[in-house]
């Protein structure tokens, strides 16, 4: 069996989170190097605050103003930091309270090795150097013997709050089509297609996915469909879409290539886009190096007779 | 052995807007579950269970959201689900709810779906470009309108029904104080007039992009007896799938829709749904899928359902009202979209939809799609309890 | 309402680091094949269907509708599916058979860990306001209840590596399947006080089972595993408001499952970490006459959105066999234990 394709797929967005009037709170004061909780109806002090109380569910929103200082409650050595983590040398990840809180921050903390960490060490907050509002204006924990630092009396107020944040997020994966496809995706370099007969139904599924969708067995079956083949049913298409390097109005259509089961999609060449029209025959043009054909054009073939592609679609 | 009959006696939604930037996530879902539990004079503390729908989780960039969700929905220390079926999340999502009453296996379960689109782009995370594919060559409205067309050809239909149901549902989500759009200045022809983005399909036929979410209560037959506000009773649920593409398929009317109403009605003793339904809350995404979907629930028989779209019997007014709440043409946070047509269908035969009220609607049928026209969720709602 | 619900049949793939040369479904479809051949079932004759798999964890939306392309989904088919561990699409399943809607139901999960690096991809399930943009991951967590348990003095580096010692052994002796098998060195410092040994292998695999009610079970399995009872719990979200050494909410579902009214003989615990099978022994009250995860558990074999069903599945096939009459099955989803189901399996008395 050939060797089964792959390559890199990178899924990698921007999120605008929006941050409702406690997490906004936060994060504000991080900028301005003031540690807020929230206080719940039983008298706790939750940092980081949320918006509602875990024990109760009740919306908590009465904030309080905690000390940058306190105390590991658990932590791990990381050795080897991953991308996007908060340090890029060797640290710590812990659990802090902060003196004032009932509950625990997560971060981490920069310390020169394990020996140098135990739980119930003190440390207190290293501030980023540029601070935006965000949970990486703390960028990270430090370890410290002083005295517990006293508190403000913050009640969260801020002039100019943030209100949102931009978090970035990249995940790499490789990506891999299976055995189905990649015969299929081979065979199209060769400017042929390729479909594979279910051994029960014997409908020709292009592109194969592997299974036939009704019957629920493998196919493996390989066959030859078009070039030929006919329009089932399209739209014209009068908006760019994102990276699309296509000129507006133009055809998207399904294409019944002839012994296929079912149909797939392309774009309408050669042809006005306005005389395009269900049951035209058309067949593939293929550009060089291109994996898949640029467009289908027509054949100049007398169109199908609707029964004939009707179930098709 | 019979089931538990099953009651909505919640309902809340948020205001749908593109963007609801005052609100984290979280902020969102706690709007929609509060109304419902105070709509059914509840605290979390009487809520059983917690099952929750969205879309993918690349759309707001929060794997498994739920998990970080439990806080702000009460579910700490229950039981808590969540659900995917694509598009028709949100009625699956309330169907899963349901059984959960159904089956005894708790009273009084919080249900809830959402959408918030705003935290990304959402056709991102719909059109991740997959090594090896043919790049999309159209936009979503593109997926759709060569099913239109193939509508059109095999029903003979006018050009023009398609903007008659936008008219249509957008005036109506005027009526509906929570929908997403609010069109004042309405016509028939701006709709008409409007850009053909995907031909055959204008732009003012096609759906928003919504921040939003939808919450219901769901009880067993005491814990309606203890609500003051009317019930809606589940006469009848059922969920329907068939595969993405194969070689048959009928993207136009789906066997699995046909199948999936056919269920509903035999569990709540419809025979003729035309004459034994009072309206529909359908998923109509854009507007040719009401006259699609009126034949492939029945309502018409097949090439038909135009006709009744064009001769006014979906109006807010006439004898089949359809998307009496402005429907997903007007509001369209994804995953709750399924969800606001099944509680938009409780709220009628509650008698609560307000502005938009079908006056005397008994029996009302809530209904969503998703993925390639493959994935079906449907109830019937009454404003009687199933005789059993 | 009362109606008895079994498990009759279970199968799962062999795990792999990778399986890189198949499509998910064409991954998923031999399992399916290999349940429904058990009992003789067909596609049709399946009252309902339920799946349970992660978008995140493929790397693509709506990765979930290919795969129905191998359970043959014509006529169409009466279908859910959970974002979530196969055990939680098995509870769906479980509770739609209690309705009275469905006598039987297929149930199956897959996930595929080798497209992308599973410890970075699990960050995206935490808070994503004040935790994700930290990037910690998921073996890093984990390393933080450890510390936990060995600050507590619940637990040390050396029980530690027992535990992953014997799971190895077990999956050596029993488990086919498994991708760890036989000794593994204890290993360096992943995250300390995690070794790798204390980790769960990454790897890709599928599962399915099939739940009948009632005579149809009796029918479809000599000795079926009744579902005595199954109940899941979540717990607050952020670590730092939880006691990481103690798992309430696995508590919680035992109770509600019926598991603390009788003793049972076996115990499969979902525990992708060493530490982990810690907590939940404690949480569970699972004395050492148990046997804990004869499959050799999570630490041989763990395919994430499938490694909570197979728990399910290994305890039900020792039922089917004969070599436990009353198992708990556990399965877990989120960070550190977040939230936890149980249920009681039972086979008919010999």
């Amino acid at each position: 069996m050939p060797e089964v394709l792959k390559a890199p797929l990178v899924v990698e967005f921007p999120f605008t989170r929006s941050l409702g009037p406690v997490q906004s709170a936060f994060l504000t004061g991080l900028r301005e190097r003031v540690v807020l909780g929230v206080k719940t109806g039983d008298g706790r002090t939750l940092v980081p605050p949320v918006e509602y109380d875990p024990v109760t569910a009740e919306e908590i929103r009465d904030l309080v103003e905690v000390a940058p200082t306190g105390t590991v409650t658990t932590w791990a050595w990381n050795h080897e930091p991953r991308r996007g983590q908060p340090l890029g040398t060797p640290f710590a990840w812990v659990l802090v309270r902060l003196d004032g809180a009932d509950t625990a921050l997560l971060h981490a903390l920069d310390a020169p090795g394990p020996e140098a960490v135990h739980t119930g060490m003190r440390v207190r907050i290293r501030w980023a150097g540029e601070r935006v509002g965000a949970i990486t204006d703390i960028a990270c924990f430090e370890p410290y013997d002083g005295e517990s630092a006293e508190p403000g009396g913050h009640d969260g107020t801020f002039e100019d709050a943030v209100h949102g944040i931009v978090a970035h997020a990249r995940l790499d994966y490789t990506y891999s089509p299976g055995r189905a496809q990649t015969a299929y995706i081979n065979a199209l370099s060769s400017q042929r297609t390729f479909g594979e007969r279910c051994p029960s139904c014997r409908k020709v599924y292009v592109p194969p996915r592997g299974a036939c969708p009704t019957c629920g067995v493998a196919t493996s079956e390989q066959v030859e469909v078009g070039p030929g083949g006919t329009v089932t049913t399209f739209c014209i298409v009068n908006i760019k879409a994102k990276n699309l390097d296509i000129e507006v109005p133009y055809v998207y259509a399904h294409i019944a290539l002839d012994g296929a089961g079912l149909a797939l999609h392309g774009r309408i060449g050669g042809i006005p886009y306005d005389q395009v029209r269900m049951g035209l025959r058309v067949e593939p043009v293929w550009s060089e190096g291109a994996r898949y054909p640029d467009h289908y054009r027509p054949t100049g073939e007398p169109d199908a007779d609707y029964d004939t592609y009707k179930e098709l679609l | 052995m019979s089931k538990e009959p099953v009651a909505v006696v919640g309902i809340g939604q948020t205001k749908h807007v593109a963007a609801r930037r005052d609100v984290s996530i979280a902020g969102l879902v706690r709007e929609a579950a509060r109304r419902a539990l105070d709509d059914a004079e509840l605290e979390w503390a009487d809520v059983d269970a917690v099952v929750i729908g969205k879309a993918p989780d690349f759309f707001e960039g929060v794997m498994m959201p739920e998990l970080y969700l439990a806080d702000a929905l009460g579910a700490v220390g229950k039981p808590m689900l969540r659900v995917h079926t694509a598009g028709s999340v949100g009625g699956s999502t309330a169907l899963v709810a349901a059984n959960l009453v159904a089956a005894r296996v708790h009273s009084t379960v919080l249900t809830l779906a959402f959408e918030k689109q705003s935290e990304s782009n959402a056709m991102w995370g719909l059109s991740l470009p997959i090594p090896f594919q043919q790049p999309l060559l159209a936009g979503a409205g593109g997926f759709f309108a060569p099913h239109v067309r193939a509508y059109m050809r095999r029903s003979g239909a006018p050009d023009t029904v398609g903007s008659l149901v936008a008219y249509k549902d957008r005036r109506n989500a005027l009526k509906n104080p929570y929908a997403h759009l609010h069109e004042h200045d309405i016509t028939l022809e701006k709709v008409q007039a409007s850009p053909m983005l995907w031909d055959p399909i204008r732009y003012s036929e096609t759906c928003p992009s919504s921040d939003g979410a939808c919450a219901m209560v769901l009880t067993d037959r005491a814990g309606a007896a203890r609500c003051a506000k009317p019930p809606a009773w589940m006469l009848g649920g059922a969920m329907r799938s068939e595969p993405t593409l194969f070689a048959g398929k009928d993207a136009v009317s789906p066997q699995a829709g046909k199948d999936c109403a056919a269920d509903v009605y035999r569990q709540a003793g419809i025979a003729d749904p035309r004459r034994d339904i009072d309206a529909v809350e359908m998923y109509v995404p854009f507007s040719w899928y009401e006259p699609m979907w009126l034949e492939n629930l029945g309502f018409a028989e097949e090439g038909g359902g135009w006709k009744l779209t064009e001769s006014g019997v979906t109006e807010l007014d006439g004898d089949l009202p359809v998307n009496m709440s402005g429907g997903v043409l007007s509001t369209n946070p994804i995953g709750a979209s399924g969800m606001i047509r099944f509680a938009e269908a409780a709220l009628q035969v509650r008698g609560q939809a307000g502005e938009h009220q079908v006056d005397g609607a008994r029996k009302v049928l809530g209904h969503a799609y998703g993925g390639g026209s493959q994935f079906f969720s449907m109830w019937l709602v009454g404003a009687t309890a199933p005789d059993n | 309402m009362t109606r008895d619900i079994a498990l009759v049949a279970f199968a799962q793939t062999d795990h792999r680091r990778t399986s890189e040369e198949l499509s998910e479904v064409e991954m998923l479809m031999p399992v399916l094949h290999d349940v429904l051949g058990q009992t003789g079932l067909r596609t049709a004759d399946i009252g309902f269907t339920c799946s349970g798999s992660s978008d995140y964890l493929a790397g693509r939306a709506f990765s979930f509708t290919l795969a129905l392309d191998g359970v043959g989904a014509w006529p169409p088919i009466s279908e859910s599916h959970v974002e979530m561990d196969g055990a939680w699409a098995l509870y769906e399943a479980w509770t739609k058979l209690l309705t009275g809607d469905a006598d039987t139901a297929l149930v199956y999960s897959y996930g595929k860990s080798s497209p992308g690096s599973v410890r970075d991809v699990l960050t995206r399930q935490l808070d994503p306001y004040y935790v994700a943009p930290l990037w910690p991951d998921s073996v890093a967590l984990a390393a933080l209840q450890a510390q936990a348990l060995v600050d507590a003095g619940e637990t040390d580096e050396p029980a530690l590596a027992a535990v992953g010692a014997r799971s190895r052994a077990d999956a050596a002796a029993a488990n086919p399947h498994a991708q760890l098998r036989g000794p593994v060195p204890q290993g360096d410092y992943l995250v300390r006080p995690l070794r790798t040994g204390d980790c769960p292998p990454i790897g890709d695999g599928a599962a399915a089972v099939i739940l009948a009610a009632g005579e149809r079970a009796r029918e479809l399995c000599e000795r079926p595993a009744w579902i005595r009872g199954i109940d899941h719990r979540i717990e607050a979200h952020g670590l730092g408001v939880r006691d990481l050494t103690d798992s309430p909410s696995a508590r919680l579902a035992a109770e509600r499952a019926g598991a603390f009214e009788r003793p049972v003989d076996t115990a499969e615990l979902h525990a992708p970490f060493s530490s982990q099978e810690v907590v939940l022994r404690k949480a569970l009250r699972l004395g050492d006459d148990v046997r804990v995860n004869p499959s050799g558990g999570a630490l041989a074999a763990n395919p994430i959105m499938a490694a909570g069903l197979i728990r399910i599945g290994e305890a039900a096939a020792r039922i089917h066999r004969g070599e436990s009459d009353r198992a708990l099955a556990h399965a877990t989803s989120g960070p550190c234990l977040q939230q936890n189901l149980v249920a009681v399996l039972e086979g008919d008395p010999r």
